[in-house]
């Protein structure tokens, strides 16, 4: 093993766990010199962990690493660095009010004969020497604010690579770039390779990979599944590798929805990059379930339906009228409910107790004529509520904190329904809550649906998707890529438009 | 059509946001005010008027000159008013009590500002104890080691004549004579080339910008974030100590009960001078002319003959229209 001089990096039975997450277990990678090996798993796969251990951003609980031969310990980024391992963030991790060469120089800057004077003539013209090595054409006394995040990301790629790296992890490094910076990128990367350098690259963009990368590692809750050369495979196979046994497939277990009146009705929706030419239907009694990839845009699109965040463009439809929703006030009097992925943040105020919470969405209903709170009418509607919705607390003033996340989540959908909402709409409904609260969830959304509601169910989990949706929404960076009746959908089609970038639709 | 209306919006938007227009907006705004006042009484624009603003502008420009350095990082000094009066009491014990000459009672003095600096800065970065609890409660305990240390009373320099000169003694009217201008105005631009130099020139400047620009990224890089935080609120505490010195000097004595409500006019300065509260931001142009906006709006409203509760009520006014006129600039 050791006297395999081509692997540049070799990492075995690498264990990994957060608080109550196993994020690695027994995970394996390894790379050659002048190679460009992309890494590619679902959400949570545990591709970004892996790799920052490699770069010493985090430690690893058990395993090794070998780095060219010699087992190698990466306390911290700064000795990845030193060995020459970088990684490029998928948020950039740039100082935007500084300039280019500042940027690429912070932390250890030239000094001049007084050690705490700054030499920028020295760090300007080194950053030239560095970006004309990459044929990046930039003026390195640029503050990073004023460029385009195609050329920020040139700017971490030269920053990297002045630490003499010979090994460059870049994690998502296309998400936010269009086809020509793309185009861009690959030619450093294929420079970078026929210098020796070693190249992780993490994407969810599966088609790229056949164009920049020599081997490819699948990865799966937190395993390695195989390592393989990129010829060798199709997009299909890494796919079905990806996703791995379809034993949670179970039919939905929802009855078709019958109503046909629309309930709600997107519209040719923008914002930014964010969402782009949205369009969809949700009808009474139906489950749309959202799927896509992280940063896919649909937790965007609720928002934007929400009123949460402002659209360029669009129109939305309720019940066949439009409507103007410039503020979530707007969307819950049009009778729109979002719950939130975060519900600690956004859906409950957690001091306070269960029946408040219940009541906070539609409090003027709970006032009387003298602007007291009707505290009867309170007691009596939470009650009610908490005992068809199965909430496990020992009372009504239990503070909201102290339940489980289960419950809590039930307390969010109570406080929905409380304020008359008919059209709900579900963001990662069961993040985080254990397997028998996550049953009792989804019979509820199945209620709910039953009684009329019109539900969009956002989820990163295609088992919970294909389980629980009438219909499917995939989308991928900010579009809508695909959509699949209950029957048609399996995790492979999923996937498939997840990861599919459609060319960019012509004309504003 | 859309073709030629774009360009001309993106470069309104990129004028509207740059640098320049940033410094402008308070340069600006102390030019109006001074031909503005200078049109309304004949007295404003005297000799004698003229070095009163000057003079009154030193100290509060001094403590905005150390501040500055703080809010570019994001936090915020709340102690730097009687961390001033502490410095001035340290100066008065040294030379007073303790009979050392002049210049150890000014080294003493400064010296004792930076070291409830780097306590602020220790606390911070080590304890993570959030910038404004730090220093609001080393706002407290500078303001009661005063009065302790100088017994609830004024301590008086005329056991130690030089001390006045310092401030108000005159190094220019001795070049040139006539031109009374006081030392104190020399020191507060002197104190301004140096934290100029401070910020642009060197490493601590550099890292001053990085930490508020984007302090995570700042860690990534390898830079020692505490050590470097801890120094940024030295150096604050530091020019607090030149304003306590500049300050006993002005008043031949040490006034403990005096400095509180100093820290909020240095801060105003700071942000009237389009230093950006979120960090990342600044420059020590704009936060003298940011003092200057302030001194020249309460020496000219007095001698229009506006009361001073007015002038405190104009003040208010004019620091959130100053930050207003940022929030536009970003917005645009």
């Amino acid at each position: 093993m050791s006297g395999d001089v081509d692997r540049l990096v070799v990492m075995e039975a690498i264990d990994k766990s957060f608080p109550g997450v196993q994020a690695l277990e027994s995970a394996r990678f390894d790379l050659r010199a002048g190679e460009a090996h992309a890494l590619v798993g679902e959400n949570g796969a545990g591709k970004s962990t892996l790799m920052k251990i490699l770069a010493g951003v985090y430690t690893k609980d058990a395993g090794k690493i070998l780095y060219k031969g010699q087992e190698v310990n990466l306390p911290n980024p700064r000795s990845a660095q030193q060995h020459g391992i970088s990684i490029i963030h998928q948020e950039l991790n740039l100082m935007p009010h500084l300039t280019v060469a500042q940027n690429i120089f912070i932390g250890r800057e030239p000094r001049q004969v007084l050690p705490i004077l700054l030499d920028d003539k020295a760090i300007n013209a080194q950053t030239r020497e560095l970006l004309a090595q990459l044929h990046i054409e930039l003026d390195p006394r640029t503050k990073v604010s004023d460029l385009t995040v195609a050329k920020q990301q040139m700017v971490e790629i030269a920053k990297a690579l002045s630490f003499n790296a010979e090994v460059l992890i870049m994690d998502e490094p296309t998400a936010a770039l269009t086809d020509a910076e793309i185009e861009e990128l690959f030619r450093i990367i294929r420079d970078l390779r026929n210098d020796g350098v070693g190249i992780v690259y993490i994407s969810h963009r599966l088609e790229e990979l056949f164009q920049i990368s020599d081997r490819v590692t699948v990865m799966r809750d937190g395993r390695t599944i195989d390592t393989v050369r990129i010829q060798d495979v199709t997009i299909d196979q890494i796919i079905s590798m990806m996703v791995g046994r379809t034993i949670y497939e179970v039919t939905p277990e929802i009855p078709e929805g019958n109503s046909q009146e629309v309930a709600l009705e997107v519209r040719h929706l923008n914002r930014g990059r964010a969402l782009r030419d949205i369009s969809f239907q949700l009808k009474k009694g139906e489950i749309v379930g959202f799927a896509g990839l992280m940063g896919a845009g649909r937790t965007e699109v609720a928002r934007a339906i929400f009123g949460a965040d402002p659209i360029d463009s669009g129109e939305i439809y309720i019940g066949g009228k439009r409507v103007n929703i410039h503020h979530p006030s707007d969307a819950v009097r049009h009778g729109i409910g979002y719950l939130s992925e975060d519900r600690k943040r956004y859906g409950l105020t957690l001091d306070m107790d269960v029946e408040t919470n219940i009541v906070l969405a539609a409090f003027r209903r709970f006032l009387n004529w003298l602007g007291l709170v009707n505290k009867g009418k309170v007691r009596r509607i939470s009650r009610d509520l908490v005992e068809t919705l199965a909430i496990k607390t020992p009372s009504l003033q239990q503070k909201v904190k102290n339940l489980s996340g289960g419950n809590q989540q039930k307390l969010v959908i109570a406080k929905w329904l409380t304020a008359d909402t008919d059209i709900l709409i579900f963001d990662e409904p069961t993040r985080g809550i254990d397997v028998g609260a996550k049953s009792e969830i989804y019979r509820l959304l199945n209620d709910l649906a039953q009684e009329g509601k019109a539900i969009i169910m956002i989820s990163s989990e295609l088992p919970e998707i294909l389980r629980m949706s009438h219909r499917i929404v995939v989308m991928c960076e900010g579009r809508i890529t695909g959509e699949l009746t209950s029957a048609e959908a399996t995790q492979e089609r999923i996937m498939q438009y997840a990861t599919q970038r459609t060319a960019v639709t012509s004309g504003d | 059509m859309d073709v030629s209306i774009a360009p001309k919006k993106a470069s309104t938007r990129s004028v509207l946001r740059s640098d320049a227009t940033r410094k402008f907006l308070a340069f600006g705004a102390l030019i109006v005010l001074l031909v503005y006042f200078s049109l309304a009484s004949p007295h404003f624009m005297t000799f004698n008027n003229v070095v009163g603003i000057l003079l009154q502008t030193s100290v509060n420009g001094v403590l905005a000159l150390g501040v500055t350095f703080v809010i570019i990082t994001g936090g915020i000094d709340l102690s730097i008013g009687t961390v001033m009066t502490f410095s001035s009491v340290m100066s008065a014990i040294f030379c007073i009590n303790w009979g050392l000459p002049v210049w150890l009672g000014v080294l003493g003095g400064m010296g004792a500002g930076a070291l409830a600096g780097f306590i602020n800065g220790t606390i911070i970065s080590r304890m993570k104890v959030p910038p404004f609890i730090t220093t609001l409660g080393i706002m407290y305990i500078a303001k009661g080691l005063s009065l302790v240390l100088s017994e609830l009373r004024p301590i008086y320099f005329n056991a130690a004549p030089g001390f006045r000169e310092i401030a108000m003694g005159s190094v220019i009217e001795k070049i040139i004579p006539g031109a009374e201008i006081p030392n104190a105005v020399l020191i507060m631009f002197g104190a301004a080339i140096f934290a100029g130099f401070l910020l642009n020139r060197t490493i601590l400047g550099r890292y001053t910008l990085a930490l508020g620009s984007n302090e995570e990224a700042t860690r990534l890089s390898g830079v020692n974030v505490n050590f470097w935080k801890t120094m940024v609120y030295t150096v604050c505490g530091f020019f607090a100590g030149i304003g306590g010195v500049l300050m006993a000097a002005r008043l031949n004595s040490a006034q403990p009960a005096l400095g509180q409500g100093y820290e909020l006019d240095a801060i105003a300065a700071v942000v009237i001078g389009g230093t950006s509260l979120s960090g990342g931001e600044g420059t020590i142009m704009g936060t003298i002319i940011g003092a200057f906006v302030m001194s020249v709006l309460v020496n000219g409203l007095r001698i229009m003959s506006i009361e001073q509760e007015w002038q405190i009520v104009i003040t208010g006014g004019i620091l959130i229209l100053a930050v207003y006129m940022d929030v536009i600039r970003r917005r645009a």
